[in-house]
């Protein structure tokens, strides 16, 4: 029996997350005395994620699947699974494989958790924590089934290294043919995602109008880090709504994540939640958001967003 | 045309999330239940289709007796008719199970449900309706037109979209996007009125054993006071981020 974790590529190499999933895999394999297997597709690396604890790679080639389709990838991830007799299967939380999860939950006949947050607390029963609530609240479920799915929240385990002798064997399947046909992918290129950002750099009101957003980019600069925009914002069309975040937008667990006038609305907290250090900057000594933060500066963003901006930048050279 | 829109009763956005009983349930308490807002923009996209397509909206709820005033709801802003499965919801794949049920007696040719509720987050539903119906599923759904039996989807992906086409009968996972904030439909007299008239049928579930079992819930443990730094020690700022958080 093994536990298998579906390792996601980007232009054929790695993503960060699939180091963080083998990692979770591994601590969870060795609680269940399992071997840990990782699938990748379209992906000829090895080596990279042979460092995170990884016993077996089992890679897919085949030109079908070099943009991902919902059906065909499920297909082959749940044949894979079931030939390797797959006790748990992790996934990350990315919208790629949240959107196979509950296909693969019912391919499989298992038990899926989503947006879970730690290592299981008890393996017999298997009891997972996940949140719920957006955030609100954690949930212990126990899962029960021959065959478990869990899906991992982004940036809540962490990367550990454990380099390991990995086996590597390629698998192929034949494809059904489906009516689901992708047209076309519009993707931002060379800005970094708010998925995938280990800081996020995140506008409100306070900043008056879209023309002003220059302050948050040049911070964002800076980090690395993506930019992102309260609800307000995405409603009034000064930013579009795949920066929203919050309750309805996309949720956000960065290791940092920098407010700038945005005075932190239940439901902006609720999405926002899971990020480790928070800093606040806003004008409003009162603004709610303070009471959730970590860090918080009351002073005009305007003047203490680009000072801010300077001296980090003195800060990286 | 026939669209069915699944529909979550969830506490209001604002609500204060407590637990009761040992924090093995949850404390309904003074809260207010409004129709889960991914479910809402679903509906709206339905609703908009009665006059372009024809189309007759079905809302159903898996839930108690308490879920009818958002069921009622959902009539006033224009869906036909409702029903509910007399149900404790317990997980996600068991609420997928009654509704397919419904989806098999029915054949709609569009399944609109929420990319996920605010309450459990589970994300599954939409999912697993489609792979138990084995009909196409386009997850995050941001745009969507209907061509006879062809559709056009968008899906949010990771730092954009995806469009794609589909034969019909198809599930989306609907979010803000299929429609905006303000084109959300406040009911007004004549709907509220109305809605008191249409059908909403009360179904017995059918027995399906949950695969996940809730155990017990916990509050997120109270974070440490927040440190305030001048505006003029930015430096201090950068010190703390870089020395005590380790994030920088």
């Amino acid at each position: 029996m093994s536990v298998i974790i579906y390792s996601e590529s980007e232009n054929g190499k790695f993503k960060k997350s699939a180091y963080e999933l083998a990692s979770y895999g591994r601590a969870l394999a060795d609680k269940l005395s399992l071997s840990l297997i990782a699938i990748s597709i379209n992906n000829n690396e090895a080596d990279p994620i042979s460092n995170f604890g990884v016993d077996k790679l089992i890679q897919v080639n085949d030109k079908e699947l070099e943009r991902f389709q919902v059906n065909n990838y499920s297909k082959i991830i749940s044949e894979i699974a079931s030939k390797n007799d797959v006790k748990i299967l992790l996934l990350s939380s990315s919208a790629d494989s949240k959107y196979l999860a509950p296909i693969l939950s019912v391919k499989l006949s298992s038990g899926y958790v989503s947006n879970v947050v730690e290592l299981p607390e008890s393996t017999d029963p298997l009891v997972v924590k996940c949140s719920c609530f957006t955030n609100k609240a954690f949930n212990y479920v126990n899962l029960s089934e021959k065959i478990n799915l869990i899906s991992l929240s982004n940036n809540s385990y962490g990367v550990m290294e454990n380099p390991k002798k990995m086996e590597i064997e390629n698998f192929s399947s034949s494809l059904e043919k489906s009516s689901l046909k992708i047209q076309k992918i519009e993707k931002i290129t060379g800005k970094v995602t708010i998925a995938d950002a280990d800081v996020v750099v995140s506008g409100g009101r306070g900043l008056k109008g879209p023309e002003n957003w220059s302050l948050v980019e040049n911070l964002a600069d800076v980090l690395g880090a993506a930019t992102a925009c309260s609800k307000p914002v995405s409603d009034m069309g000064w930013r579009p709504h795949s920066e929203h975040v919050g309750q309805t937008g996309k949720p956000v667990a960065t290791n940092l994540y920098i407010a700038i006038g945005i005075s932190g609305a239940i439901q902006h907290l609720a999405g926002i939640n899971s990020s480790k250090v928070k800093v606040v900057i806003n004008n409003d000594p009162e603004a709610p958001f303070f009471k959730a933060a970590d860090y918080g500066i009351v002073g005009d963003a305007f003047e203490v967003v680009p000072k801010l901006t300077e001296k980090l930048k003195e800060f990286k050279s | 045309m026939k669209i069915l829109v699944c529909i979550s009763h969830v506490p209001d956005t604002t609500s204060k999330i407590n637990f009761t009983d040992n924090n093995k349930s949850f404390d309904t308490n003074g809260i207010q239940y409004i129709i889960n807002p991914n479910d809402e923009f679903g509906l709206t996209k339905a609703v908009w289709m009665k006059e372009s397509h024809k189309a007759e909206v079905v809302v159903a709820s898996v839930g108690d007796a308490s879920c009818e005033s958002t069921l009622r709801k959902c009539l006033a802003i224009g869906a036909d008719r409702a029903i509910r499965v007399n149900m404790n919801p317990l997980d996600g794949f068991s609420v997928a199970k009654q509704l397919v049920e419904i989806c098999e007696k029915e054949k709609f040719n569009l399944i609109i449900a929420g990319r996920e509720s605010i309450d459990y987050n589970g994300g599954m539903v939409p999912g697993i309706v489609a792979e138990l119906m084995n009909y196409n599923y386009v997850a995050n759904c941001i745009s969507l037109e209907i061509d006879g039996n062809k559709a056009t989807a968008a899906r949010e992906i990771d730092g954009g979209k995806e469009v794609v086409s589909s034969d019909l009968p198809l599930v989306v996972g609907s979010q803000k996007g299929l429609v905006e904030e303000k084109d959300l439909i406040i009911p007004n007299m004549r709907g509220i009125m109305q809605a008191r008239q249409k059908p909403l049928e009360v179904k017995d579930p059918l027995e399906v054993n949950p695969k996940t079992l809730s155990n017990k819930y916990e509050k997120p443990s109270p974070k440490g006071e927040v440190k305030m730094v001048a505006p003029e020690e930015i430096d201090k700022l950068i010190d703390l981020l870089h020395n005590e958080a380790k994030v920088i």
